[in-house]
């Protein structure tokens, strides 16, 4: 009996997802738990385990499909010797053909020109596709009125007016460089990030505090816990400045828990744990992996988890719980040397910390020249959650923390 | 005692009530049809199909006149005109009961008489009172209600149908005799058309038209072209004219029609008038409901819903144009809607339009100056059917097909055809229009050879790389 394999709900806010690829051909045999394919959501990819044993009979979803809604048939599973069904719609068990309709060879009438089938196939009348491209619209985000779903060019026009910019901001298409160029079609990651930070951007009033804060103490206390670590064994550690900045930013927020806030239209919501996203870049984006309740955890505690979470960043394996949701954002580009930059805001958070590079300065100290390494970090802020006064205070209560780390270990 | 609760009743057996009623019948819902004359309405009845029957008659009367074109030679060639009218009416007749048994396979009820709105009954039914010959009103009750009672002929003051001078489309259908000399006020697709049979069966014909030209919703090369062929054929054709009184006398008819500055007085023996149509919204019921007529047509939305939750409306009775397969796929879109399907509102510029004069006129979209209108920069191709070699063949090489793109966008905005057999070839641009297909695939779809299709092909490539074959 044929079983459809359905495309998974990875989180109860899942609606969608992409076929990020497929590591069963057509005709392997699976074993339950075998992983048949990896599924992309916004963030996220995950895996999608065979529950039942039998032969991958069709593949109805082909990878790099995006947009796929939860538990739309993606492929077909069958039984030894069973016969596959040409679609999901059709999977009640088929009448058996004879043995000659299988052997029969397939590409002999095909042309080699199609033999590639066409992936992201997107029912459209030709109408409707020539105006989606040349009103620049992904036709993949169109919603079809016509026959089945079909695409049509009032669907095209809808929405190329419902996307249009607002009238008085439209802004003659900028032309091409008349080099030669290549179309990188978005990831749905790419979506998100350019969806939420132009958000974030353009309706959260942003303001900037930056402060320099000396390292030298900090780095100081770092290379004594590190010097504790056993030499091998689970039980090893290796803490990095970011870490303990992390650990500073919780400590911070617990002094000054305003900071710890979103902004809703109808009210302030105050947090009562210190969940930290650290800004991770993997290929093609980023990803902020949680810290939860960091203000709770020992430096070696978070150390492991942050360790752990962006391993698992980079491949692609968190789950929807892990990156979504937090309270504060820290985004560090001090391995990159950078002098100082502002970060934009990760909503419905208040407030991120960029944190540039320590550097070797002179400072001056009582009336003497020293040098100090010295890092500028600076916090944007959502003006409706944290005034200039408050943004001030965190500052210098994380300043005072870093430069007199002891509160770190206590 | 027979069934009278539905959930659908239709009132009108023509194209529109009786598809509606099959197809409800089809989605397993219970329906009754209400017809007061005869199934198949006008079209079948007194309309699109016995006028067919009547021009295939004069094609071939043209044809025995023409002998001598094919190398032919017969003498003495006559027609029993009485025959020829019978032939009509047979066909008819024979449609009318192909349709009595497609309701009763369908297990569809058809009550003889009319019906009318009666008002809400238990459990929020609607009543519909039916008056049957001979018999007490009954009243039948429905969910809903599909008024599909089509329209007849509009009278103008001074030319009512007398029964002698004066006909209109039904007398015109059934005459007697050949009138010598005829008369016919209005170019439309009725006009024209009984213009045509009888110019071509002998008789002397005048055609009178108030618009500046003939098949007026027609693009302006195609009546052009027509009024040419009429001329041709020899039919007097004036536009943009006024028509005086008719005077009548004792065995014909005089009239004035002033055209083109100068005033002619025109004896005939028979005047058809088919100046237009009206709806058939009396008796209906409507008085004390929501529905609203406007100019003798009940207003509706684009599913055919009335003012009146529950009642609909389609067809003729619901407004131009007042085409047989407009109502058809009004009744089937209305029934679905009303099953809970899917439905898809019907582009009035998707609907083809076709007119049986000689030669034919069949068209769909827009016209190249409603285009303009409308702000399309548009593309235009035309191609002679002179220069195709079935046309050449068959000995019509009258014609032309012409094609309105939208330069922009490559839209297929409308065609407008004349010539023989265009009404049967006209739905291969109704698909790309409904299809949403542009030149591109137009252009690389293979015609067969030798048709006279292929002047469909050619008149899309005029538009763009060139035609071929001119």
């Amino acid at each position: 009996m044929a079983t459809e394999v359905l495309m998974p709900a990875l989180s109860p806010t899942m609606t969608e997802g992409a076929v990020a690829r497929w590591l069963k051909k057509e005709g392997d045999t699976i074993s339950a738990g075998d992983v048949l394919a990896e599924i992309e959501t916004d963030k996220a990819t995950m895996e999608v385990e065979a529950v039942e044993e039998g032969i991958l009979g069709r593949i109805l979803v082909q990878e790099g499909t995006q947009g796929v809604s939860v538990n739309t048939p993606i492929a077909i599973l069958v039984e030894e010797g069973e016969a596959v069904p040409e679609s999901a719609s059709t999977a009640a068990p088929v009448k058996k053909e004879p043995e000659a309709a299988a052997s029969e060879p397939k590409a002999a009438s095909q042309p080699l020109a199609a033999a590639t089938p066409p992936k992201n196939r997107v029912f459209a009348s030709p109408l409707a596709k020539r105006v989606a491209s040349q009103k620049n619209i992904d036709l993949t985000t169109v919603k079809g009125s016509g026959p089945n779903g079909r695409i049509v060019r009032k669907d095209v026009d809808a929405a190329a007016q419902k996307g249009a910019p607002v009238k008085g901001q439209e802004t003659p298409e900028a032309p091409l460089s008349s080099g030669g160029h290549k179309i990188v079609p978005h990831s749905t990651m790419r979506k998100v990030i350019a969806k939420r930070l132009a958000e974030s951007k353009s309706t959260v009033p942003h303001f900037y505090v930056s402060v320099d804060v000396e390292l030298d103490a900090l780095l100081a206390l770092r290379s004594q816990l590190n010097a504790t670590s056993p030499a091998e064994g689970p039980d090893t550690f290796k803490l990095s400045v970011n870490d303990m900045l992390v650990k500073a930013a919780a400590v911070a927020l617990k002094r000054i828990p305003s900071v710890n806030a979103s902004f809703t239209d109808d009210a302030m919501i105050m947090y009562d744990d210190v969940d930290i996203s650290v800004a991770v870049s993997i290929p093609d984006g980023l990803i902020t992996p949680i810290v939860k309740q960091a203000d709770k955890k020992s430096l070696k505690q978070i150390s492991q988890e942050t360790k752990d979470l962006v391993k698992r960043a980079r491949a692609g394996k968190l789950k929807p719980e892990e990156f979504q949701g937090g309270t504060f954002s820290i985004s560090n580009m001090g391995m990159y040397g950078v002098k100082d930059f502002s970060a934009i805001i990760n909503p419905p958070q208040a407030a991120i910390l960029a944190i540039a590079a320590g550097r070797k300065l002179p400072v001056v100290k009582g009336s003497e020249i020293a040098i100090a390494t010295v890092m500028t970090v600076t916090l944007s802020v959502d003006h409706r959650v944290v005034d200039g006064s408050t943004a001030a205070e965190w500052l210098s209560a994380f300043r005072s923390i870093v430069e007199s780390p002891l509160s770190l270990v206590i | 005692m027979s069934k009278t609760d539905f959930d659908i009743l239709v009132i009108g057996g023509g194209p529109g009530g009786y598809v509606a009623a099959l197809r409800a019948a089809q989605l397993g819902l219970s329906v009754g049809v209400v017809e007061a004359q005869h199934l198949g309405g006008i079209c079948l009845n007194w309309g699109c199909i016995p006028t067919k029957a009547l021009l295939r008659a004069s094609e071939i009367n043209h044809l025995l006149h023409d002998l001598d074109t094919y190398g032919f030679k017969a003498d003495a060639v006559s027609f029993d005109f009485t025959k020829i009218v019978g032939r009509s009416r047979a066909v008819s007749k024979q449609l009318a009961s192909g349709v009595a048994h497609l309701l009763k396979k369908a297990k569809v009820p058809v009550f003889n008489g009319y019906g009318k709105l009666d008002g809400i009954g238990p459990e929020g039914k609607r009543k519909v009172k039916l008056s049957q010959k001979d018999s007490a009103e009954t009243t039948l009750t429905a969910r809903h209600v599909i008024l599909a009672t089509g329209a007849r002929a509009r009278v103008l003051p001074g030319l009512e149908p007398d029964g002698k001078f004066v006909w209109s489309y039904r007398e015109a259908l059934v005459p007697d005799e050949l009138p010598k000399r005829l008369l016919v006020i209005g170019s439309g697709a009725i006009g024209t058309e009984f213009a045509s049979f009888y110019r071509n069966m002998g008789s002397d014909v005048t055609l009178v038209e108030v618009a500046p030209r003939v098949l007026p919703v027609e693009d302006e090369e195609i009546s052009a072209l027509a009024q040419k062929s009429f001329e041709k054929q020899g039919m007097k054709v004036f536009t943009s004219a006024k028509l005086g009184p008719l005077s009548k006398n004792a065995t014909d008819v005089t009239v004035t029609v002033e055209a083109g500055g100068k005033t002619h007085n025109i004896t005939v023996d028979r005047v058809i008038s088919a100046v237009g149509i009206v709806g058939n919204v009396e008796n209906l019921g409507l008085e004390n409901t929501k529905i609203t007529v406007d100019r003798t047509h009940i207003v509706t939305d684009a599913l055919c819903r009335t003012g009146e939750a529950g009642v609909y409306a389609i067809g003729d009775v619901a407004g131009a144009p007042w085409l047989a397969h407009k109502a058809s796929h009004e009744a089937v879109m209305c029934v679905e809607a009303i099953a809970g399907k899917t439905v898809h509102p019907i582009d009035a510029t998707k609907i083809p339009g076709c007119t049986y004069c000689r030669p034919q006129v069949a068209s769909v979209g827009y016209t190249e100056a409603r285009a303009k209108e409308a702000g399309y920069k548009v593309r235009v191709g035309k191609f002679p059917l002179i220069a195709n070699g079935k046309a050449l063949a068959m000995g019509e090489t009258e014609g032309l097909v012409k094609t309105v793109f939208d330069a922009q966008t490559g839209e297929l905005l409308g065609a407008h055809m004349i010539g023989a057999e265009v009404t049967e070839m006209i739905q291969g641009y109704v698909i790309a229009r409904s299809g949403e297909l542009t030149e591109a695939e137009l252009t690389e779809t293979i015609f067969p050879h030798p048709t006279i299709s292929e002047s469909m092909h050619e008149a899309v490539l005029a538009a763009y790389s060139g035609a071929l074959h001119f």
